[in-house]
């Protein structure tokens, strides 16, 4: 048991720098995939086809190829074709680009959720596009989105470990600092694994509670 | 369309002029970004022979081919391993008694708050600092059907909850033990209503075996690298990323496909009272990435 | 349902199969042209020539590790797999290079003939925890003897002595040695010597240490830019540099003094004592100086057998 805390406390250092640069990653690609992912699903339910058309194709693209090829494209491949930027910058470009794919499908299929009755009926009120909107639809859209929305960040928390692969120091690289130190594997990993359930189940509860009081309230 | 008719009515005709318009400012602005990625990628020399010529020996195919069985194979015997880890803690946590219910509940959302990358070290270099021996495809089989098992769990409960519980008291009105109840009118429901949920939950399996070049398994992506790494053929990253991207785009494609098809007949059959879980997004959606 | 899925995943893997049944035969051999042009060598892999003949009557009293081997009839070695000339695979899958090529003859003392080997790639952090879990029999792959590493595992040799240098791109002129890589981005592989050597002698800023799993991996990236030097022992760089020598060169003040010991598990020293006497065996018959002038030796320069270690 001594041993488990000494491995915290002599390396307490790198525990930190890890998880702040994780969360620092997570809050950056989090807006970023928020804004890239709402600007996708808006083209998803635009009336234009052309819009449309490209909107699906991104998300089905980006959902069927694993995030680790995406980060591999950006680190790798894209330096070829002379674009320079760095390794934090790549990693959050790449959960930003993937996220995004699975925020656009939370809006669009929260969007959907709403009756079409409801904007129709809304509409002959004489209702503008933009009341219908921001009265009518995303009301009752959001509370609908808030709980999957919630689900795809806790998600994206835990896929910043990925960035360990390349160059990243967040806590998914620290087991690699730690086996260059000679401390135990074992320990480290449960020292990682308490630091990701701090930071996800307070969200994890958050989500219960909102998909819980919304339920109800529809 | 009919996710268009939520926000919008049927265009008349200025709409309609107004969209065209639209339509084509917005096809034009697309057709000339992917140009200006087709220019960057000519200019930087990624269309030359030397970078694509490998792909044409059979030895280079074979060894895209082994990545390929390797991410295959993975999958499988972790699809597997997932979906009995699922059915097993999915009905602990649907139990009545609390002694199975309580651990069921912990270690199905236990693994799902850990990522999955960490499960992967957990297998793999655990067992080594205790003196085992680990084969790292089964260090990369067992975090994946830790995380994906709990997942699927989740799933399986979700599927038999959906079942309205009126089913369940008709069937003990008419005799029914809870065996019977679980195996005669709850399961054959909920499978109907989950198989989309579960399809895509594979896909997300599938994809995540690529985790595994962390710990050197020689997955199709580990493969890719090795490919591109090649200083002689001028280091054909974005050749060999495109290559094995587009054969897991075709791959997932082709589960996702079906995914989309089974939630499409599900939705029309009316022989399963409950409510079709979406195969995208539902609230485990969060299972649904990495 | 289930059966569609297999339906699809077998059309797939068909379509790949009938995809592959057209390729061409043949070692890939790039053509000239591009950037790296000239530079341009085959990527097969070339072997020194020396034969290893399995020994008959090789027996090692009281070593657990070579019981485990004799009764599976094979020996499974960690190697590395992209330091061309050293340790090395090839788009065949066949192997070469310095390392590749002491391993073989190392198993055949132990009666194994090198056909049987199973080769493991393991990256470098993993090294001592895949030796000490017995997921492989011994690891030849660059690996320097350290006391820190003899806590967990034990060295035979060394049978190479290499010294830590920097590869920098052919135009570089401002990083002449260890001493100007201040303020320069420094890559090497995660968990390697050269790195920790880096980072204790504060020889570059930490933020300007970049760390992946292979040195492949550094080199593009120091091809395109995003880092100025590449640092690890001089064999490693002079094999990428002999690849490209139009674009990359080896600054050559070597700064450090790396012994090359081939791991074998902590408590074997029956296995040890036995290899030591093979690997001096190999220095004074020839065997050692005909392998690396077939592989480390084409890249110009010469080089002479190392004094054995035993402990």
């Amino acid at each position: 048991m001594g041993e488990f805390f000494r491995v915290l406390t002599d390396n307490g250092q790198l525990f930190v720098e890890g998880f702040t640069n994780t969360v620092q990653l997570f809050l950056i690609a989090a807006v970023g995939s928020l804004v890239l992912g709402t600007l996708l699903g808006a083209m998803r339910v635009s009336p234009v086809p052309a819009l449309r058309a490209f909107g699906a194709t991104y998300v089905n693209l980006v959902r069927n190829t694993p995030l680790t090829l995406v980060f591999a494209f950006l680190v790798f491949a894209v330096p070829k074709l002379d674009v320079n930027i760095d390794y934090f910058a790549s990693a959050t470009i790449a959960l930003t680009v993937y996220t995004s794919a699975f925020v656009c499908e939370v809006i669009r299929s929260g969007v959907n959720t709403v009756a079409a009755g409801q904007a129709e009926a809304a509409r002959a009120l004489g209702m503008t596009f933009g009341q219908v909107l921001t009265l009518i639809v995303l009301p009752q859209a959001l509370r609908a989105m808030v709980p999957p929305m919630m689900s795809v960040f806790i998600a994206m928390l835990k896929n910043t470990t990925i960035a360990a692969g390349f160059s990243v120091l967040e806590a998914g690289a620290i087991p690699a600092y730690m086996a260059e130190r000679g401390e135990p594997q074992f320990a480290v990993l449960l020292w990682i694994t308490i630091g990701f359930l701090i930071l996800i189940l307070p969200l994890v509860a958050l989500q219960r509670f909102l998909e819980r009081k919304w339920r109800v309230a529809r | 369309m009919s996710q268009a008719s939520i926000l919008y009515d049927l265009p008349g005709p200025r709409a309609k002029r107004r969209n065209a318009i639209l339509g084509v400012v917005s096809t034009a602005g697309i057709i000339a970004l992917l140009a200006y990625i087709g220019y960057k990628f000519a200019d930087t020399g990624q269309f030359e022979a030397r970078k694509w010529e490998q792909f044409q020996y059979a030895s280079v195919q074979r060894e895209l081919l082994g990545g390929l069985w390797a991410t295959l194979k993975a999958a499988g015997i972790a699809a597997v391993l997932a979906l009995l880890f699922g059915a097993v803690f999915a009905s602990a946590r649907l139990s009545d008694k609390w002694i199975l219910r309580t651990p069921g509940t912990f270690v199905v959302e236990l693994f799902r708050a850990i990522p999955l990358l960490i499960l992967i070290f957990f297998g793999y270099y655990v067992p080594l600092q205790y003196g085992w021996s680990i084969d790292k495809l089964w260090a990369l089989v067992i975090g994946l059907m830790l995380y994906n098992g709990s997942v699927l769990a989740e799933i399986f409960r979700a599927g038999i909850n959906a079942v309205p519980y009126g089913q369940t008291e008709g069937a003990y009105a008419i005799g029914m033990r809870k065996n019977q109840v679980l195996r005669l009118i709850l399961l054959p429901q909920a499978v109907r209503s989950m198989l989309p949920a579960i399809v895509s939950q594979l896909v997300v399996l599938l994809k995540d075996t690529a985790l595994g070049f962390i710990i050197t398994y020689p997955e199709l992506l580990f493969v890719g690298k090795q490919i591109g790494g090649r200083l002689p053929f001028g280091l054909p990253y974005v050749p060999a990323y495109l290559v094995v991207g587009a054969m897991y785009i075709a791959i997932c494609g082709a589960l996702s496909v079906l995914a989309w098809w089974l939630q499409k007949r599900m939705g029309r059959s009316r022989r399963t009272a409950a409510k079709v879980l979406p195969a995208q997004a539902t609230g485990e959606d969060a299972a649904r990435m990495v | 349902m289930r059966m569609k899925r297999v339906a699809a995943v077998a059309m797939m893997a068909s379509l790949a199969l009938s995809a592959a049944a057209c390729g061409k035969e043949g070692e890939p051999t790039p053509s000239a042209g591009g950037t790296a042009s000239g530079a341009a060598q085959s990527d097969t892999c070339k072997s020194s020539g020396a034969t290893f003949t399995p020994k008959t009557d090789a027996a090692v009293a009281g070593s657990p590790t070579f019981d485990k081997i004799k009764a599976a009839g094979k020996v499974s070695i960690g190697v590395k797999f992209d330091q061309p000339n050293l340790g090395y695979k090839d788009a065949q899958g066949k192997r070469c290079g310095f390392d590749i090529e002491i391993a073989q003859y190392v198993a055949s003392t132990l009666g194994i003939d090198p056909a049987k080997i199973e080769y493991k790639e393991i990256a470098s952090a993993n090294r001592e925890t895949a030796i000490k879990g017995g997921e492989v029999d011994y690891y030849v792959g660059t690996y320097s003897i350290t006391d820190k590493r003899k806590n967990d595992i034990s060295f035979a040799g060394p049978y190479f002595v290499a010294g830590q240098d920097l590869l920098v791109r052919k135009d570089e002129t401002s990083i002449t040695g260890k001493d100007s890589l201040k303020g320069k981005k420094v890559c090497s592989a995660t968990g390697s010597t050269p790195i920790q050597k880096v980072r204790d002698e504060g020889l570059t800023e930490p933020n300007n240490i970049v760390e992946f799993k292979t040195y492949s991996e550094c080199v593009s990236q120091l091809l395109d830019k995003k880092v100025d030097a590449v640092t690890t022992d001089d064999a490693i760089l002079k094999g990428y540099a002999a690849q490209s020598p139009s674009e990359l060169k080896v600054v050559g003040q070597p700064f450090s003094t790396e012994k090359y010991g081939i791991g074998l598990p902590k408590d074997d020293k029956a296995l040890r004592d036995y290899v030591n006497n093979q690997i001096e065996a190999s220095f004074s018959n020839g065997t050692w100086q005909k392998i690396y002038d077939g592989t480390l030796g084409l890249s110009g320069s010469a080089g002479t057998p190392p004094t054995l270690e035993r402990y």
